[in-house]
């Protein structure tokens, strides 16, 4: 009898399911554009159709009964329905660059500046993973580089622990002259390959 | 019958080694849950992020989350968000990310896999499957818009 029952109950919701008047979530999908300006490309398949979408702002939705709209929103109407996300995602990954004086692990003045900068950047992430991999030119041998770029890539992880980033969240490395940024024969001075890359996630 | 069993080893295996950190929660207001399995937990800045993985939000909730490929996704208040698949090769770049939004709002920056390979990270929706291209896009699965009048 309550198997009846459950049959029964199973067989009017396979008929509302399977009705004209099946209703399902909206949906919204939106391509935004990045800071820099990059328009990117979404491909939205509902329903075994394919729809690409590669305007700034450009929008599909999907409605409740099913029916697939397309549409070019506004600024402010993304932001009106979806500023709770956008607000939580985290910093965009950055790469930043500073360079030392020849044969130290000393930064050069220009450097010294620009690190605050580099702080400041840094300072904005809640809890930042930050890998900083120092190099060197091409004078000397690769020993000696070595321990060079390992030294500035050291050096400079202490200056940010001094600024108050926790050292945990800081990885160093040095890859001697095997990554020139300038590439040059061997035992060339040049400012602009005496660096270190600091990448922060 | 026996490859079936090597086989199923090896998934096994492979299930394991599966269970690192492939991201990380970087931001987390309001109620945020994440279940793992039969368990879950408020979810905490710094908290490790693996494959399987569900984020849910409660009214006031709303999280970022950041992955080893430097993809960016967040989702804002009254979301479930599942991580389906994923995988990055920090040498080839190659990989796959698979989630479903099952409600509520997400935005998220593509990262490194689908400069690669175009549409190596796929977002599920109820009626949907969108492919990332890249870079920038946000998604909303409305519930309630079915119940309106």
């Amino acid at each position: 009898m309550k198997h009846l029952a459950v049959l029964a109950l199973a067989a009017l919701l396979a008929a509302c399911a399977s009705g004209p008047r099946k209703q399902v979530p909206a949906e919204l999908f939106v391509v935004v554009p990045a800071k820099d300006g990059h328009i990117g490309t979404i491909v939205v398949e509902t329903a075994g159709q394919k729809r690409v979408i590669n305007t700034a702002f450009g929008a599909e939705r999907i409605q409740p009964d099913g029916g697939v709209v397309q549409s070019t929103m506004t600024r402010d109407q993304v932001h009106a329905i979806f500023a709770d996300a956008v607000d939580a995602l985290p910093g965009r990954p950055a790469s930043f660059t500073l360079y030392f004086l020849e044969g130290k692990d000393e930064l050069t003045a220009d450097s010294r500046v620009e690190l605050e900068k580099v702080f400041a950047e840094l300072k904005k992430r809640p809890l930042p993973d930050i890998m900083v991999i120092g190099h060197t030119d091409t004078v000397g041998g690769l020993d000696y580089n070595d321990k060079l770029s390992k030294a500035r890539a050291d050096r400079l992880r202490d200056m940010l622990v001094e600024l108050g980033i926790p050292g945990q969240r800081i990885q160093a490395a040095g890859r001697g002259k095997r990554e020139l940024l300038v590439p040059t024969e061997d035992n060339v001075s040049e400012a602009r390959n005496r660096r270190v890359e600091i990448n922060v996630r | 019958m026996k490859k079936n069993l090597v086989l199923a080893a090896a998934l096994a295996m492979a299930g394991t080694a599966m269970a690192a950190d492939i991201g990380q929660v970087k931001v987390s207001k309001g109620d945020v849950q994440i279940q793992r399995g039969a368990t879950k937990q408020a979810a905490k800045v710094g908290m490790g992020i693996q494959a399987s993985d569900v984020l849910l939000t409660g009214s006031d909730g709303s999280a970022g989350l950041t992955f080893t490929d430097n993809s960016l996704v967040s989702v804002g208040p009254n979301s479930v968000f599942a991580i389906d698949r994923y995988s990055f090769d920090t040498t080839t770049h190659a990989g796959e990310f698979e989630g479903s939004l099952r409600k509520g709002k997400l935005a998220a920056v593509s990262g490194k896999m689908v400069k690669q390979s175009p549409e190596a990270m796929k977002i599920r929706t109820p009626s949907a499957v969108m492919g990332v291209r890249g870079t920038e896009f946000v998604v909303q699965v409305d519930e309630q818009a079915a119940q309106r009048p």
